[in-house]
């Protein structure tokens, strides 16, 4: 019953877990995108003269 | 199974290059969790955009290209931090200071308590929790990017899950019965009735 119980806890503190990492991720894959990175990815289209 | 070939989805027509960009955020994340710092997150990201590009020959079209971009950056990021682990081991917290987040008013975890907590963990571990707690790549594919066994990144996962519920105290749900038997006690004690 205990055992039941735990494990029911267990799950509900995992799933806690993944919602909130889920949260942190997202809100720094909204952060928007650095000059830099596309000025390089310019920049390398432009060496390979395509 | 349709072998017909005749419609492949754009994705896999196209330069793979030119997707690069679609996976910037994702890869940006990632680099800030290895990192735990924006400056060489961003260094890593710049480094893996140089890698990828010079290397798309390598890349299979048709498979998945975020894992891919995945794993250059967490070889970049290893290959590096050998070197400079020492320098970096106890940059705990300084990310989570950096990031002075607003604070959640609808009882969800403390956005700053969650990262401070997510950054004392080990690598491998936040490792694993971040390509299949947050991006949601499989088991599987975790395994394949990181180089061990499906085993290895399942139990890295839960050895993190529960080191997060253990700092943020989330596990001390134990006393709750007791609590509760206590709280009732007090009730009665209290009820009108009783007197």
């Amino acid at each position: 019953m205990t055992t039941k119980r735990d494990e029911r806890r267990k799950a509900a503190i995992e799933k806690q877990i993944d919602e909130n990492l889920k949260r942190v991720y997202e809100e720094d894959t909204t952060e928007k995108i650095p000059d830099r990175f596309l000025d390089l990815l310019e920049q390398l289209r432009g060496q390979d003269g395509k | 199974m349709t072998q017909s070939g005749q419609k492949k989805p754009a994705a896999q027509c196209g330069d793979p290059r030119d997707e690069l960009v679609e996976h910037l955020p994702a890869l940006r994340a990632f680099a800030l969790s290895l990192t735990r710092e924006g400056a060489s997150a961003d260094d890593l990201v710049q480094d893996t955009i140089v890698k990828a590009w010079t290397h798309i020959d390598k890349f299979q079209p048709g498979t998945n290209l975020r894992a891919w971009l995945f794993t250059i950056l967490r070889n970049t990021f290893y290959s590096a931090h050998r070197k400079t682990r020492r320098e970096v081991s106890d940059t705990d917290g300084i990310h989570a200071a950096r990031r002075a987040t607003k604070p959640e008013h609808d009882g969800r975890l403390a956005m700053n308590d969650f990262r401070a907590a997510f950054e004392k963990l080990p690598d491998e571990q936040r490792e694993a929790l971040i390509l299949v707690g947050a991006s949601g790549f499989s088991y599987e594919e975790a395994a394949e990017m990181t180089g061990v066994a499906v085993g290895t990144v399942k139990s890295r996962a839960n050895r993190g899950r529960k080191r997060l519920a253990e700092l943020l105290q989330l596990m001390d749900g134990e006393s709750l019965d007791m609590t509760d038997s206590a709280t009732l006690a007090v009730m009665n004690q209290n009820n009108p009735l009783m007197r």
